[in-house]
């Protein structure tokens, strides 16, 4: 997808006006939240198996280089091959070439963000092979020219109706009728996918976990499209990232037991698909190669860096389906392939703080991804932590930066700034006292654009508490005071 | 109650001393019916949030020390804001390396800093204050009063406790209001939207008044109403403990009558 993070304030802008927008991201936001709650409520030991899934991810960073290792060892026992990609490029390249060699003219797709992230999709289709989505939501998107707005619900920012009208659009070619209900929508969808599966040279699918111990790949989805792309066609790719990996199946359990709580509220995902090699002789179905693009895109250089703990995300979404910011704008106004807090904080990392400035800086730093991540990633304080490269490199726009350098000036200057804010307490209160409140205010226009600003009482605190004393000590000299 | 008379020193925040000094005599008087002896430092302008949460390191680094200095000599350290005693108690100890001798200062300070009801209720064992308020009174979470100081139940039981008041409460209370700081200006469209949420669901509970710990939260709040052309107003919720709600509610007329108060 092109990177619009440049222009986030447009892009926010535009979200604003957006009345459906704000109908579907306040369904998800009413839905996610309480239900995530409710089973991590039936879930006594939630909040231990989280520390336990912290502490996994961990040890597997720290020795991440001993379980890369392991796990091609492993992928290469089982009759799989491992592609290292560094680059985005790298990554396009070898699936293209392992797409020619399989002969592919279609390739069904199973949920992939690291597809996303590789703009897998228009480069397939530049080259002549016509990739499927399979994934309801996915499928959504790829129908309507578009690109996915939460990471696990990528159609979450349209409405039903929406939906409806684009089926019905789209649709009619293979001569179906206008639909109004989810199930006959989703009906449509599945009869024009399952011929599809079966057409399919390729299969790519994503892995939620590469297991190091039997060097198996992981997926999890609610809709068995995934075991459909990867079974059916002769040639299964997985596209993974390298902080997928975990050392052993006992492992895999445990983070298994937090992510689906975590990402949707259920109590484990509807298929937990594990893929372990092609198809082995007395295997009745399975397909006949299997490849692993691992993909670094710059992943490796957070090793060892403040932004490691980054590297712990498993992708559940709960800090995007608990955040009011991504409530208020949606995924596409961030403008990148991860949105939400994850993507303010992982998308500086892949492509750079001066194209994403804004993504870490756009946080009123609530603090309740932090308190929703399963994995305990501290997203604030790497927020924080890209806010003063940005600074350092004076990213941001000139009068911010002037503003700021003038209260800090005064803040480390008491009686300066003494003087400064009785000065103006005393004329913004003169000016705001007949209405309480300031509907305009030079260099306020940010607040005043749709609220008013409460207008200061006048005085500041320090300066009548300063008369107070001194009335107070004069009080106490006068001749016969107690 | 307990029966010394600690002193505490009033961090006055730099919101209420520009906009709303009511705000800290009212603290002051609520600390000095809880027994102790209240003392505000000379030396302090700001918590140093503002140049912390947009990167400037340096900055936020100096003005903690100075809070730091300026607040060593005190039993106690208050704030009506869990904004500004989360950014004392939980970020000044990781502004400074471990080799740093600030380092053991920032933590001690942390140790001794409180949100003012939290203060009142957890340190100081108060279960009621003496006053009276007319109508129902919706609390305001602050995320920071919320995640950070871990403040909800010590408000809302010493607004239990005021004559003539009711509590209600709104839907969603940990979602965010939209302030956080220089955020309300740099995104305002985003936070202007988020602000519109938070009082509509506080606006659907029915309550006449708004009371919450963060003056940030409160300005943004009331200003939204305003806007839109509310009838609820909004207060510090030391103000209406420490029986000083008269006089205009936050962004109303300075002229206008202190209403709910008898």
């Amino acid at each position: 997808m092109e990177l619009t993070s440049p222009r986030f304030k447009a892009n926010v802008r535009d979200a604003l006006r957006k009345p459906n927008l704000k109908i579907a991201m306040g369904r998800l936001i009413s839905t996610m939240g309480p239900r995530r709650l409710a089973a991590r409520a039936g879930l006594p030991e939630f909040e231990r198996l989280c520390d336990q899934a912290r502490d996994i991810k961990n040890h597997t960073l720290a020795n991440l280089d001993f379980y890369l290792e392991a796990y091609e060892t492993k992928l290469r026992a089982t009759g799989g091959t491992l592609h290292w990609c560094r680059t985005p490029a790298e990554a396009r390249a070898a699936i293209l070439d392992l797409c020619r060699r399989a002969d592919a003219k279609t390739v069904t797709k199973g949920k992939s963000m690291i597809a996303e992230e590789i703009g897998l999709n228009e480069f397939l289709d530049a080259n002549g092979i016509e990739p499927v989505e399979t994934d309801l939501g996915e499928y959504i998107i790829q129908i309507a020219g578009e690109a996915p707005s939460h990471i696990i619900a990528p159609a979450v920012h349209k409405t039903k109706e929406e939906i409806a009208d684009l089926f019905f659009a789209k649709h009619q070619r293979y001569g179906l009728p206008k639909r109004s209900e989810p199930k006959d929508l989703v009906d449509d969808a599945r009869k024009i996918l399952r011929p599809r599966y079966i057409a399919a040279d390729v299969g790519i699918t994503g892995a939620n976990f590469l297991i190091a111990e039997t060097g198996s790949s992981v997926i999890v989805t609610n809709e068995g499209n995934g075991d459909l792309t990867q079974s059916l066609p002769k040639m299964h790719i997985v596209v993974a990232s390298l902080e997928k990996l975990v050392p052993t199946l006992e492992d895999v359990t445990t983070v298994l037991r937090v992510l689906a709580r975590s990402a949707t509220g259920q109590e484990f995902s509807t298929y937990t698909t594990f893929s372990t090699g092609p198809r082995r002789a007395d295997d009745l179905d399975g397909p006949a190669a299997y490849h692993v693009i691992l993909l670094d895109n710059g992943r490796s250089r957070l090793l060892g860096t403040e932004f490691q703990d980054m590297l712990r995300c498993i992708r559940c979404g709960a800090c995007m389906n608990n955040c009011p910011v991504y409530a208020a704008i949606g995924g596409h106004a961030y403008g990148s392939t991860y949105v939400g807090p994850m993507g303010a904080v992982l998308t500086p990392s892949l492509v750079g703080l001066a194209d994403s400035y804004h993504l870490p800086n756009a946080s009123s730093f609530c603090g309740r991804c932090e308190e929703v991540c399963p994995m305990r990633i501290p997203l604030p304080k790497m927020m924080r932590a890209y806010r003063e490269q940005s600074f350092a490199a004076k990213l941001g726009p000139a009068p911010e930066r002037w503003a700021l350098a003038a209260w800090a000036f005064a803040a480390k200057r008491p009686r300066l700034y003494r003087l400064a804010s009785e000065a103006a307490a005393r004329l913004l209160g003169n000016h705001g006292a007949r209405r309480g409140a300031f509907r305009r205010l030079p260099l306020a226009g940010g607040w005043t654009g749709g609220r008013d600003l409460p207008a200061p009482e006048g005085r500041t605190f320090h300066s009548l508490w300063r008369e107070r004393q001194c009335s107070l000590a004069r009080e106490r000299q006068r001749p016969g005071a107690a | 109650m307990t029966t010394d008379r600690p002193t505490v020193a009033l961090f006055v925040t730099c919101l209420v001393d520009l906009f709303r000094p009511r705000v800290g005599f009212a603290a002051i008087k609520l600390l000095e019916a809880a027994g102790c002896a209240v003392v505000v430092p000379d030396a302090q302008t700001c918590c140093g949030q503002p140049g912390y949460n947009s990167g400037d390191r340096a900055d936020a680094v100096a003005i903690a020390r100075q809070v730091i200095d300026a607040f060593a000599p005190y039993a106690y350290v208050v704030a009506p804001s869990g904004s500004c005693a989360g950014m004392i108690k939980r970020h000044y100890p990781t502004l400074f390396g471990a080799d740093d001798p600030y380092r053991a200062k920032a933590e001690d300070l942390a140790r001794r800093t409180h949100e003012l009801t939290s203060f009142l209720v957890d340190i100081r064992g108060a279960t009621r204050v003496a006053a009276s308020y007319r109508g129902t009174i919706a609390y305001h979470d602050s995320c920071s009063s919320l995640r950070e100081m871990g403040v909800s139940r010590q408000p809302r039981l010493l607004l239990a406790s005021v004559d003539g008041a009711t509590l209600a409460e709104a839907a969603n209370p940990e979602v965010c209001c939209g302030f956080g700081g220089a955020f309300s200006v740099k995104y305002g469209d985003i936070s202007n939207e988020m602000a519109g949420r938070k009082t509509q669901s506080l606006a659907a509970t029915g309550a006449a008044t708004v009371a919450g710990g963060d003056l940030g939260c409160l300005l943004n709040i009331a200003g939204k109403l305003k806007r839109d052309g509310s009838t609820v107003t909004v207060r510090h919720v030391a103000e209406i403990l420490a029986d000083d709600a008269h006089g205009p509610a936050i962004g109303e007329a300075r002229d206008a009558p202190g209403e709910g108060h008898e």
